[in-house]
């Protein structure tokens, strides 16, 4: 053993020392091909196809013209590639006396959402603020009840807003829309943004103060910095929600400025003649682009703000 | 003169008195910590001092003016926090500014005091980093800085040296009595640790249960205990104490089981002490073999167990009975069943009324 060199202690003799050449030593070997490996991919292959598999349908119809779609075989891929089933539901189908397809919807929604978004993640991320940083007289009756606005069923209050909003004199207009989400919205985005500031240490909320600076001051330039991460979430969340919404677009809108997904409706369900099975495809992809869109550039993000919102609260 | 003064403070939150009454005058310049376990009331009392607390009843003054109601920003105190609490996405610079532009401080006056308190601090090369990229060292440094630079006339520390492991501890203790030395303010430093207290503070509050139990030097707390509680808190190892009797009016004598100790040398602050008493001697005080011939109380014990901490070595032994601490030298051999012969000067004892529990 002259030729091995202990490390272990400087100056010390060295250890007698020698390794069994049989038997297991170093990294444990791992196998591609296990049984669990083998249940884990199958599993997830398996669920992976069953939810695209209707994705897969939607496009390879939307792409067909309506003579191949009549032979039936849903799961062919198009003999033919024809775009014009996406151009007719974005440029020229009709719902009603429009005849312009979905684009009138797809510019309403995003006229709904933009605002609806900026205004309801403001006001929740003030909210939060103030309820886990300023402990002022009644915060805890105040959240108790915004709370319990989440868990009541919103077809309870339906019928009241119209009232509330004819009276406002916004009843069937997009400011109308706009203001419901931005209710609806506070509930979730307030508890959403009161236990993520709530993990803020308390400490640099003080320190904040000795340094002279005060309820705005402090959510500005101290907390607003310190918290992307959930204004991201809040975005996500909303964004997808009300741009998917449609009861409420349905109920305090008019025609002229229904959101997206309540004209693809009318597109879809219109009774009157041929069912153009490969434009309501179409149709129905261009509506799901965006949460699309969302969920794909921020998967992660969204799981945490699920997280964060649900299981935290 | 007064720098910082408390008159009967109360905090109460509901029912619950946190802080009952307190008054407490701090010199300018001292150096006064507040001492106590976790849940005494001790860094309540500092965030009332600073603002961050609204008090129940009560008046705080700081540099002659009464502050009870103004902001904490409106105080002239400078506050540093157990986590520093530096905001991390500004740089050190950023941190140590946020105080002067919330002030609205024109900007050469802003730069001009970052330099000098960089300077004080020697954090200068790291004026352009995030807090993220400091160690913990560094970090409160900064966090020191950021009262620095307000130039305020108290600066509140919050157990700053908690986070820390126990080398660097020791060695930024050493750094805050040097700013301390340098900078003359006043200091209320608030900790868990006796050793902290004793080695920085001009002055120590104990502190129990929202009530100061003794506010003195370090010196006088650690000799003179007023009460079997300062007694017991103060000093690690503990204080041996010993429950028995005073027997005898002129020259009397403490006796327990079938030990008698004379206490002729006994400074009583009571003329006419009560009978059923607690003998409290600390380690430290005891001698042992050959050196405990001159003491006044010589007695023999068993030794139990024996615990070298290096420098020295603690004895567990039992004196008649009762279990008995004393320190001895680090080289000293000692093997547990032995036999050896302590004594101690009890002049350098407390003795405390068993019902009061009050020194006597």
């Amino acid at each position: 053993m002259a030729d091995v060199i202990s490390h272990d202690t400087a100056g010390a003799a060295p250890l007698n020392r020698t390794r069994l050449l049989e038997g297991p030593q170093g990294a444990k070997p791992k196998r591609a091909i296990s049984p669990r490996n083998i249940f884990i991919y199958g599993t997830l292959l398996l669920v992976s196809i069953y939810y695209l598999l209707p994705l897969y349908v939607m496009i390879v119809t939307s792409l067909k013209g309506m003579p191949e779609i009549r032979l039936g075989n849903i799961f062919a891929p198009p003999v033919e590639i024809t775009f014009e089933p996406w151009v007719k539901a974005w440029a020229t189908a009709c719902t009603g006396l429009n005849c312009d397809g979905l684009s009138r919807g797809f510019w309403n929604s995003v006229r709904i959402t933009i605002p609806s978004v900026i205004l309801s993640i403001a006001i929740a991320s003030v909210n939060g603020y103030a309820l886990a940083n300023w402990r002022f007289k009644g915060a805890d009756v105040f959240f108790t009840i915004l709370i319990f606005g989440a868990f009541i069923p919103y077809q309870v209050m339906l019928y009241p807003i119209v009232i509330l909003l004819r009276e406002l004199g916004i009843y069937g207009t997009l400011w109308g829309l706009i203001l419901v989400h931005t209710i609806f919205g506070m509930p979730i985005l307030t508890l959403l943004f009161r236990n993520y500031f709530t993990t803020v240490p308390e400490e640099l909320f003080k320190a904040a103060r000795v340094d002279g600076a005060g309820f705005w001051g402090i959510y500005f330039k101290i907390m607003l910095p310190m918290s992307l991460p959930i204004f991201v979430v809040a975005m996500i969340i909303q964004i997808t929600g009300i741009w998917n919404d449609f009861l409420f677009g349905v109920v305090y809108t008019k025609p002229d400025v229904y959101p997206m997904t309540v004209q693809l409706n009318n597109i879809v369900n219109s009774v009157q003649g041929v069912k153009e099975y490969n434009v309501n495809m179409a149709a129905t992809i261009i509506t799901g682009l965006v949460p699309l869109f969302i969920y794909f550039i921020s998967g992660k993000l969204f799981v945490r703000g699920i997280a964060a919102g649900a299981v935290k609260g | 003169m007064t720098s910082v003064s408390i008159r009967d403070l109360t905090l109460k939150f509901g029912s619950l008195e946190v802080l009952k009454s307190l008054n407490i005058d701090i010199d300018e310049g001292e150096f006064l910590v507040l001492l106590g376990p976790s849940g005494c009331g001790k860094s309540t009392l500092l965030n009332c001092i600073a603002g961050l607390l609204d008090i129940s009843d009560g008046q705080i003054f700081i540099g002659g003016k009464n502050v009870t109601w103004s902001e904490p920003s409106e105080r002239g105190i400078g506050m540093v926090f157990q986590s520093y609490a530096l905001y991390p996405q500004m740089s050190v610079e950023g941190n140590l500014a946020f105080g002067l532009k919330n002030a609205r401080m024109p900007k050469d006056e802003i730069a001009k005091r970052i330099a000098r308190a960089a300077e004080v601090l020697q954090i200068e090369p790291l004026l352009q980093r995030k807090p993220a990229q400091l160690s913990g060292g560094q970090r409160q440094r900064v966090a020191i800085g950021r009262a620095l630079v307000r130039d305020v006339d108290v600066f509140l520390f919050d157990e700053p040296l908690s986070n820390l492991d126990a080398k660097l501890r020791a060695e930024l203790r050493v750094e805050i009595k040097r700013l301390h030395h340098r900078l003359k303010n006043t200091m209320i430093y608030v900790t868990h640790d006796q050793i902290e207290a004793l080695t920085l503070a001009d002055r120590i509050a104990i502190m129990r249960s929202g009530i100061i139990q003794q506010l003195d030097t370090p010196n006088e707390i650690y000799n003179r205990p007023v009460n079997l509680y300062v007694a017991g808190f103060m000093g690690s190892p503990g204080m041996n104490f010993i429950e028995g009797e005073i027997s005898g009016a002129g020259d009397s004598i403490f006796s327990f089981a079938s030990t008698q100790i004379p206490l002729a040398r006994y400074p009583f602050v009571q003329e006419d002490p009560p009978k059923k008493v607690i003998f409290g001697i600390r380690p430290e005080h005891v001698t042992c073999g050959t050196a405990a011939a001159d003491e006044p109380f010589i007695v023999d014990v068993e030794i139990e167990v024996v615990e070298p901490m290096g420098a020295d070595t603690l004895v567990w032994s039992v004196l008649d009975g009762k279990e008995f601490r004393f320190r001895v030298d680090g080289q000293s051999q000692l093997h547990p069943g032995q036999m050896i012969r302590i004594g101690f000067d009890p002049a350098k004892a407390s003795i405390f009324d068993a019902a009061t529990e009050l020194r006597l």
